[in-house]
């Protein structure tokens, strides 16, 4: 088995367009989300999102444009990023032993609009070519195999939120079993209400309009639900040899993926199904639960999901459990891609040596066990970190970072 | 309309949607060989006259007409037969 490497990272987030702009809002705590009038309009109980200013497009033919949606566009600017700061050559991304994974399992406006072109038109003409390329699941993996021309393993993963997890988890797995050299790998999460006004029918988003900044606050007594949002992460795996005698800069190892389902409940995570995947992580990598420095905690501020994860982690780690927070009190839910996002948040702050904090976190949690919750940023050297996400359907992804 | 005219709107579609070089667009360039349109293109093409013109495409009957519009002037001819 070989080690796995990250030598690139790059994002587009609520919180900001790329790394040196996210981590500054990572340090200070500053909040992505906003409040949306035309949700409102439409019904929607919850009218919060996370949204992404200034965000300028890449320079791209209409052409290639064409089949891309917004968050491919994102992909595109977060992958130039990453590929930049990993120094990888045009041919060695255009190699065979060079793959792509991402995480996504929506692509809503495009399937919506077909739909409604046919229905109007009485006509499949009028929806052109573009369409289909950008409705799949898979239209970022796609669209950025044929801009970056890399001859590996390409495709999607849909896992529910924790779509982003699976797909670095994947990629690591890949290198580590000698298939591919290098996976550029990561999440991707579209913003906009057509996209979630079926979980907004859930009544899973927070009502919390007068306070948007105030409304994602996992693991607080009087958290009220999620705040949709998204963007793309994405991230450069090397085997870790190789990247080492091209000399790259090494930003940190993957040291362990595990996945776990629960089982159970569409809706409802059990816990036990988060824990179990948790403590695998942990043996995989070898790793005591002690060792480890801070939990990227999956925390998207719903009260059942919250007290599910506080307790699975209480449950492994015990009373002195290390530092937990949430990056989603400042981001908000990045769904699909968050498992990917939490890959580049945890990085940074390893590079910066400092937790960021679990914003709008006041009062502990009732009901849930004591977890050792960073409200303010902490500054310290990080060795070890763990990933935890979370999906509908009880799929549960673990990363364990070596920083 | 004139041909002219025609032309004159083909080639505003093939620059603006399909960024096509001005200079090398001539009424009887092949848009496929000379134009470097491929086949979800030419799929893409006939939308955008269809548009253009305000013409229903008759996707039986237009078929085989359509596979033989190869030049602007071939383009020209079918769209005058489609307004007509």
């Amino acid at each position: 088995m070989y080690d796995v490497a990250i030598t690139g990272i790059g994002i587009v987030s609520s919180i900001g367009i790329g790394t040196r702009e996210v981590v500054n809002s990572l340090c200070n705590g500053k909040s992505g989300i906003q409040f949306d009038p035309q949700r409102l309009e439409l019904g929607f109980r919850g009218a919060l999102t996370g949204v992404i200013k200034n965000y300028q497009m890449p320079e791209l033919s209409r052409k290639k444009r064409k089949t891309m949606t917004e968050f491919t566009l994102h992909a595109y600017t977060a992958v130039l990023e990453a590929i930049e700061m990993s120094g990888l050559s045009q041919e060695e991304i255009a190699s065979e032993r060079t793959g792509l994974i991402i995480g996504n399992d929506s692509s809503t406006l495009a399937n919506v609009s077909q739909v409604d072109i046919t229905r109007e038109q009485k006509s499949t003409l009028p929806i052109g070519t573009s369409k289909v390329f950008q409705a799949l699941n898979s239209t970022t993996t796609m669209n950025l195999n044929t801009l970056l021309g890399n001859k590996g393993a390409s495709w999607t993963i849909s896992g529910a939120c924790s779509s982003g997890g699976h797909a670095i988890g994947q990629a690591c797995d890949l290198i580590a079993l000698g298939r591919q050299d290098r996976v550029i790998c990561g999440g991707v999460q579209e913003i906009n209400w057509e996209s979630v006004c079926s979980f907004d029918a859930t009544n899973a988003f927070s009502i919390r309009h007068d306070q948007p900044e105030r409304a994602s606050r996992p693991f607080d007594a009087d958290r009220d639900g999620l705040v949709p949002s998204g963007g793309a992460a994405m991230v450069i795996l090397e085997q870790y040899d190789m990247a080492k005698k091209r000399g790259a800069n090494i930003l940190g190892r993957v040291r362990a993926y595990a996945f776990s389902s629960d089982g159970s409940d569409l809706a409802v995570p059990s816990g036990e199904g988060l824990e179990r995947c948790m403590r695998e992580c942990l043996n995989r990598g070898t790793v005591r639960p002690d060792q480890v420095d801070y939990i990227s905690a999956h925390g998207t501020s719903t009260p059942v999901g919250d007290a599910a994860e506080a307790q699975a982690i209480y449950n492994l780690f015990g009373s002195k459990s290390p530092w937990v927070s949430s990056i989603k009190s400042m981001t908000g839910h990045e769904m699909w891609m968050s498992g990917a996002s939490q890959v580049v948040y945890g990085t940074l702050m390893a590079e910066k040596r400092f937790i960021a904090p679990n914003i709008n976190f006041k009062k502990q949690e009732p009901t849930a066990a004591k977890i050792n919750i960073a409200a303010q940023a902490i500054e310290t050297k990080l060795k070890y970190i763990l990933l935890n996400s979370a999906g509908f359907g009880g799929t549960n992804s673990c990363l364990l970072l070596e920083v | 309309m004139t041909d002219q005219d025609i032309i004159g709107r083909i080639k505003e579609i093939l620059i603006e949607e399909f960024e096509v070089d001005e200079a090398i667009i001539k009424p009887d360039s092949n848009m496929y060989e000379e134009l470097e349109l491929d086949s979800l293109d030419s799929v893409d093409l006939v939308v955008a006259l269809e548009n253009e013109f305000g013409f229903k495409i008759d996707r039986t009957r237009d078929e085989e007409a359509l596979r033989h519009m190869r030049t602007l002037n071939d383009a020209v001819a079918f769209i005058k037969q489609k307004i007509a």
